[in-house]
């Protein structure tokens, strides 16, 4: 009984598979060309780079959502109980030394990647995970501490970026849109808003890793 | 057939494996990363529609590097109720329910008698 489940659910999967390979393959092109769109308002966007105009200018309601997101997923983490704090002491000699080596040229990278983001591939959220990176190696070298749950600094940095962003957003309301920049100060705010989110992404997805129950309760 | 176009096949092809992988594997672990293959299918998807014409279009471009961040998100809450589970019940899959339900409640009764 139960392979013929197994056998019957991979049948349906591979006529599935087969559908969305027709589907895909045979798709009409697209009706509107939005790259053509973009191209045309890139010069009031403030940036030139079109990826990073669209995810701040264009749509920045979608990027302001997102982090939003990643707070309530912290937030539900911090809800569901965290996990105790690994043990010490089984780390490979290697470690801190590649830590101490790498670590700096980490965050070299993350700050080219946020300041390339208005001109080319890059931006704050490529900036932020590798930060976020660099946090989870040097805690894995054990140099940097697991954090205690009600650790004051990571919460003001993680709401921080996103009650600028917010600040920044609410300020932009008596333009009469959300997010519409005016676009003579459109490249400020954007490296402005990039700037906080970097660091509060970074510490975000870092807290993923970080935030551990407190020792007592293991 | 363009590079976009093969990249969108190949996005399909990957979603309906981690499709298979959430309705087929009983691991919890697994089906986190099954689900999580499902969704880099669908990245591939987008992307590799958005350029099947030669000029890659950002706004798709934008809606993945959104999507990846969301995606990290829930696999973050996944893992943590996932590991929730495995330290209410000793369980890695979700078999069946019903029993562990019963588990559950056992345990945490055990656990008032012993506080007592």
């Amino acid at each position: 009984m139960k392979t013929l489940w197994r056998s019957l659910t991979v049948i349906a999967l591979l006529g599935l598979a087969a559908a969305l390979l027709v589907a895909v393959l045979g798709l009409p092109p697209a009706p509107v060309k939005l790259a053509g769109e973009v191209a045309a308002k890139l010069g009031a966007s403030g940036v030139s780079h079109p990826v990073t105009a669209v995810l701040l200018n264009f749509r920045g309601y979608d990027t302001f959502l997102e982090v939003a997101v990643l707070i309530i997923a912290l937030l539900g983490m911090l809800a569901a109980g965290l996990p105790p704090p690994p043990p010490t002491g089984s780390r490979n000699a290697m470690l801190p030394t590649l830590a101490r080596l790498a670590v700096p040229l980490m965050v070299l990278a993350a700050v080219y990647l946020l300041w390339a983001g208005a001109f080319r591939p890059g931006g704050a959220f490529q900036a932020a995970a590798v930060l976020a990176a660099a946090a989870v190696l040097l805690h894995l070298a054990e140099i940097l501490a697991p954090w205690p749950r009600d650790r004051r600094g990571p919460r003001l940095a993680i709401a921080g970026g996103f009650l600028l962003f917010l600040a920044i957003a609410a300020a932009l309301l008596a333009n009469g849109g959300l997010l519409r920049y005016p676009p003579e100060h459109a490249g400020l705010l954007i490296v402005l808003i990039e700037s906080g989110l970097t660091v509060s992404l970074a510490v975000n997805l870092a807290a993923f890793f970080l935030l551990r129950a407190p020792e007592e309760q293991r | 057939m363009s590079a976009g176009l093969i990249y969108a096949a190949t996005g399909c092809l990957l979603f309906v494996l981690g499709l298979g992988g959430v309705l087929l594997l009983k691991a919890l672990l697994r089906r986190i990363l099954a689900f999580n293959l499902m969704g880099s299918g669908a990245f591939l998807v987008l992307v590799g529609l958005a350029q099947r014409d030669g000029t890659p279009d950002p706004v798709p471009q934008a809606m993945v590097l959104t999507g990846i961040v969301v995606a990290v998100a829930a696999t973050a809450l996944a893992l943590t109720l996932a590991r929730r589970w495995h330290a209410l019940t000793g369980r890695d899959d979700i078999a069946r329910v019903r029993d562990t339900g019963l588990q559950i409640r056992r345990k945490a009764n055990d656990r008032r008698k012993a506080a007592r």
